[in-house]
């Protein structure tokens, strides 16, 4: 994501007059504010959703969480639970991952194509820092967490039929977390950058 | 004992379970009979709690089932074990861990005394040195049998199997049956069986009930159904093909 943001916004800043530092401030913010926390949301959905709803789905057809029900254990706190609390703890720290290495992939393609030198890349990144983009993006990171983890989980959980609605389950998980990704990145942005 | 009165489900204004009422006595292995599709596994599923009927009350040894109070339910569902259809054993945890499971959730017991309680069970059911492995890893009926140790692991009042023999063989099926028959005599439990397997029903049924069409048709004991007139229950019984050989002698 940084490496094709630096190449693309060095090729739309042909203006001599603007200076190249400007490339790695973009790259920061855009990084930041949008590409870290959503992009990887998206990705997250793909993976991690449709495979908490495969799980609880093949669960729920394998008469499973009727066990657990009929030995009285609350299948919900027990299987669906941890799975939320999991992803809230563990999601914000793949965003921070994935923040430093798209602004390390950026700095990587730019220095290295010439685009840009390491001295105003790094000028770039620092000039006009402001730590609520952090704040922010670990807002979208936490409220993300929860979509992905509880549509996920409540598509699997209430699967009925066989293997092929299990399947029907994980699309259904991954398409429906990425419309309410898309959608709460909307009113994140109107509400926290208003 | 258990007992319901006047249960009635139906999904999406059809009509499955219509104003049903039984009882199923302590230490004796009820069977519920019928063809497919009659409603059997929804009326275990509604007794056990599975499924909420819309009319009928349930009672475990005069506790109401189907009142409000929580605590109640959970109280009397951990006295209940069940053998599901597809055996429902856990994929990711291993045969040990699996019978273990309602120990670890629901008892205090040391590590020890799971393990030790664990071992007996699987002995019970003829399963030792397996612990490690994983139901991925064993056959159907060895499925069950773990299913079944996992249902009585935790001192089980009540025992529900849902058509404990169904994909197994002959000889494996007559194993199951005569298990379920020893744990019952043994601890004294109220044991209800879904099934049509009329060998099961020859085998070990002390009290049978049958169902058609979502209504009760005839109650009794073995003794009792060969003699019955009903025409629907006689075409039950003697649609199989070991009936005719036995006809032909």
């Amino acid at each position: 994501m940084g490496a094709v943001t630096v190449i693309q916004t060095s090729y739309n800043l042909s203006n001599p007059l603007i200076s190249n530092f400007v490339v790695g401030t973009i790259l920061r913010d855009m990084t930041i504010l949008e590409l870290a926390p959503t992009i990887t949301a998206i990705v997250f959905a793909g993976k991690v959703g449709s495979n908490i709803a495969g799980e609880l789905g093949t669960m729920r057809i394998k008469e499973q969480i009727d066990a657990l029900e009929v030995m009285g254990i609350n299948s919900i706190s027990y299987l669906v639970l941890p799975k939320i609390i999991a992803t809230i703890l563990m999601y914000p720290l793949l965003v921070i991952i994935a923040g430093f290495l798209s602004i390390y992939g950026g700095f990587l393609t730019g220095t290295s194509m010439g685009l840009i030198s390491p001295e105003n890349y790094i000028y770039g990144i620092r000039i006009n820092f402001n730590t609520y983009t952090i704040i922010f993006a670990i807002y979208k990171s936490l409220t993300f967490a929860f979509l992905i983890s509880s549509i996920s989980s409540y598509k699997g959980f209430y699967t009925s039929g066989g293997a092929l609605e299990v399947g029907k389950s994980s699309t259904n998980a991954v398409t429906d977390s990425c419309i309410a990704i898309l959608i709460t990145d909307y009113f994140l942005a109107r509400v926290l950058l208003n | 004992m258990i007992e319901f009165k006047n249960i009635t489900k139906s999904f999406k204004n059809k009509i499955i379970l219509n104003n049903i009422s039984g009882k199923f006595e302590k230490g004796k292995i009820n069977l519920i009979i019928g063809t497919s599709g009659t409603g059997k596994s929804i009326l275990l599923k509604c007794i056990v709690g599975l499924i909420t009927p819309n009319n009928g009350k349930i009672f475990f040894d005069g506790r109401n089932f189907t009142n409000e109070n929580k605590n109640l339910k959970v109280e009397i569902r951990r006295e209940i074990g069940m053998l599901f259809q597809g055996s429902a054993l856990f994929d990711s945890q291993d045969i040990e861990t699996n019978v273990m499971f309602p120990l670890n959730m629901l008892t205090n017991m040391s590590k020890k005394e799971k393990l030790e309680r664990v071992n007996f069970c699987l002995k019970k059911v003829g399963l030792e040195n397996i612990n490690k492995k994983f139901p991925s890893e064993i056959s159907g009926g060895m499925k069950k049998r773990v299913g079944l140790a996992r249902a009585i692991v935790n001192k089980s009042k009540y025992l529900f199997c849902d058509e404990p023999n169904s994909g197994l063989d002959p000889q494996t099926s007559l194993k199951m049956d005569t298990l379920i028959q020893e744990i019952t005599y043994e601890y004294n439990i109220t044991t209800i069986i879904v099934t049509h397997d009329m060998n099961s029903v020859l085998d070990i049924g002390d009290f049978i009930f049958f169902l058609n069409h979502g209504k009760k048709i005839w109650e009794g004991n073995l003794n009792n159904i060969f003699k019955s007139n009903l025409k629907i229950l006689k075409n039950f019984i003697f649609t199989g093909n070991l009936s005719k050989i036995k006809n032909r002698k």
